[in-house]
């Protein structure tokens, strides 16, 4: 089976300076894959290329289709969804039409369904849906941007560092929510600087260093791996060797 | 001075307000969702008031093959864009919103305009050919700059208005026109005297006020409008496409326009350049709301009539000056009130 989203030696460039060089990856159907990587690998540059905020020198392919020339709102349309890190909500909006907003493009009958279908993963949402998108705490903000791009009925979510600045219990939440949707079969590529959360539940694994994948594997393999858990996971084994 | 003339004056004022208030309001939405300041919004009124009272005088307006024109142009912009992918349902839809649609619209006008129409059917064909050049221009002219920043944005609008205007004293002439009033008769409550278009001005004003309120708080595309106004990438990854925003936005700001032209000029005689001022003024009123509070702008276009009123009852040949001097201790207010600004960049 050929995957969902395949990204063939691509380089993203701000000017001159190559922050995504000679990068290929594979999201396969009902997976989620994770990039993970400090602080400005260009994890993000990535991702926003991939939804084409960004230029980008190279392939990306979405269900068998070459995204090249293709809008933003074309690749919402094909199915491809982005949680930005920045949210970028409606926030002088309330809830309910920030959710409404996420399916424009679905029919109205359907869009119902769906919202009910957020709430039933987000109840906090629901509980909120008439309060302004702008007053909502962080983790909420966060719910209702995943909710939000939900509710465009995507084949592969796209979450850039969902857990930043959250409560570690909201985190758990979160997480817990994105297995739930490759249950409900939602590919997800998410992107972390929590590696610890997110190799626990990928299935496979980038990791990104200047811009580069220095690795990739099994989720687990990934997690295991002696460098990866010094320099990512926050401890040490006896006696590491660096690779 | 007496209660008699106050009372009058802030009536006057009043009625010039509710005209700048809609303009206003206008000019603060298309640049919320565009980012274009739109000077020609001034043209729009001139095209909707003369193409009226052309009309109503028997008269072949020039704006109705304008329209075509600039449809075709926006056709052939299409049909560019797309030129890697062409496909027949994306061309046919493009052919019949911008070709078809303003050539039925030119066949209605050449037709009506040999036997003098009633008001109603002048304004219609009014509303809707000012709309389609509204539409039409943002195709041609805003669309493709739409990712470039405010000021080349700007330099683009003052084009347009330029052109416009020039295109006016071909279409109109150098003579003033009047239209007939949309409600003839008046009535008279106390001192103050009421005319039927006065009446048709508060009403339109206070129906459009209201209907463009439900249209943002209750229908999808208002909402997807506001949704780009607050936050342009969100809104991208919603799927709500940037140029449909502005193609309403335009819409929107170009009936507003045209109708505002059609209720001055059974008023004042309107010549080819005059919409410039009355559109000046509604943009006094946006400033002072900032370019992004719909109240406030409403609020300040009816003190800019009042104003206005009182000024060119002191001192008529300094009315201007008056009415613009407005801005200047607004903006000084604001650039203590708010540190400088960067330039949003997206």
């Amino acid at each position: 089976m050929s995957a969902l989203l395949s990204v063939t030696d691509a380089h993203v460039a701000y000017g001159k300076v190559e922050a995504v060089r000679s990068v290929s990856l594979e999201v396969g159907q009902n997976q989620i894959v994770t990039i993970v990587g400090a602080n400005g690998a260009g994890k993000t540059t990535l991702l926003s290329a991939i939804m084409g905020i960004l230029p980008l020198k190279g392939r990306v392919a979405f269900a068998g289709h070459d995204l090249a020339r293709l809008d933003i709102e074309d690749r919402v349309a094909m199915g491809l969804g982005l949680v930005p890190e920045h949210r970028e909500l409606f926030v002088t909006m309330n809830v309910e039409d920030n959710l409404e907003l996420g399916a424009f493009r679905i029919e109205r009958s359907k869009a119902k369904a769906s919202m009910e279908r957020v709430y039933t993963l987000f109840p906090r949402l629901k509980e909120r849906r008439k309060q302004l998108a702008g007053t909502l705490s962080g983790g909420e903000q966060q719910m209702l941007a995943m909710g939000r791009a939900l509710m465009g009925e995507p084949k592969l979510l796209m979450l850039d560092e969902p857990s930043l600045g959250l409560a570690p219990i909201i985190v758990a939440d979160i997480f817990r929510i994105v297995t739930e949707l490759r249950a409900s079969g939602v590919s997800v590529l998410l992107v972390e600087q929590n590696a610890q959360a997110a190799l626990k539940i990928a299935d496979q694994a980038y990791v990104m260093e200047l811009g580069e994948f220095v690795l990739s594997g099994k989720a687990s393999d990934i997690a295991a791996n002696e460098r990866v858990a010094a320099s990512y996971l926050g401890f040490q084994h006896e006696g590491a060797s660096v690779l | 001075m007496n209660t008699t003339i106050m009372l009058f004056l802030v009536q006057d004022g009043i009625t010039n307000g509710a005209i700048y208030a809609l303009l206003g309001l206008a000019l603060v939405l298309v640049f919320a969702v565009t980012r274009v300041i739109l000077i020609p919004q001034g043209e729009f009124v001139t095209y909707g008031a003369l193409t009226y009272a052309s009309l109503a005088a028997g008269q072949m307006p020039g704006t109705a093959k304008l329209a075509l024109a600039l449809g075709i142009g926006a056709f052939a912009f299409d049909l560019f864009v797309a030129r890697k992918a062409l496909h027949g349902r994306l061309i046919l839809r493009s052919f019949l919103t911008n070709v078809v649609l303003p050539a039925i619209v030119l066949a209605l006008t050449i037709y009506f305009a040999a036997q003098k129409p009633p008001v109603a059917i002048c304004i219609a064909l009014s509303l809707v050919i000012v709309a389609m050049i509204g539409l039409y221009l943002y195709r041609v002219a805003f669309q493709p700059l739409a990712h470039t920043s405010v000021l080349v944005l700007l330099i683009a609008s003052v084009g347009v208005h330029l052109a416009l205007q020039g295109l006016g004293l071909l279409f109109f002439g150098a003579e003033g026109q009047r239209g007939p009033a949309v409600l003839s008769g008046s009535f008279t409550a106390g001192a103050l005297r009421f005319t039927g278009q006065s009446l048709t001005v508060y009403g339109i004003t206070i129906a459009f006020i209201v209907g463009l309120w439900l249209f943002f708080g209750l229908t999808l595309y208002g909402k997807a409008l506001r949704a780009t106004a607050v936050n342009r990438l969100g809104a991208r990854l919603a799927g709500i496409r940037t140029t449909l925003s502005g193609q309403i936005a335009f819409l929107l700001a170009s009936v507003i326009g045209a109708l505002s032209g059609i209720m001055i000029v059974p008023i004042t005689t309107l010549y080819y350049d005059s919409g410039f001022l009355i559109g000046l003024k509604g943009f006094v009123a946006a400033i002072i709301g900032g370019l992004v509070s719909y109240p406030l702008t409403a609020i300040a276009a009816l003190f800019v009539g009042i104003v206005e009123a009182f000024s060119s009852f002191y001192a008529s040949n300094y009315k201007e000056v008056i009415v613009f001097m407005l801005l200047i201790p607004v903006l000084l207010l604001r650039s203590l009130a708010a540190p400088a600004v960067e330039e949003e960049k997206d």
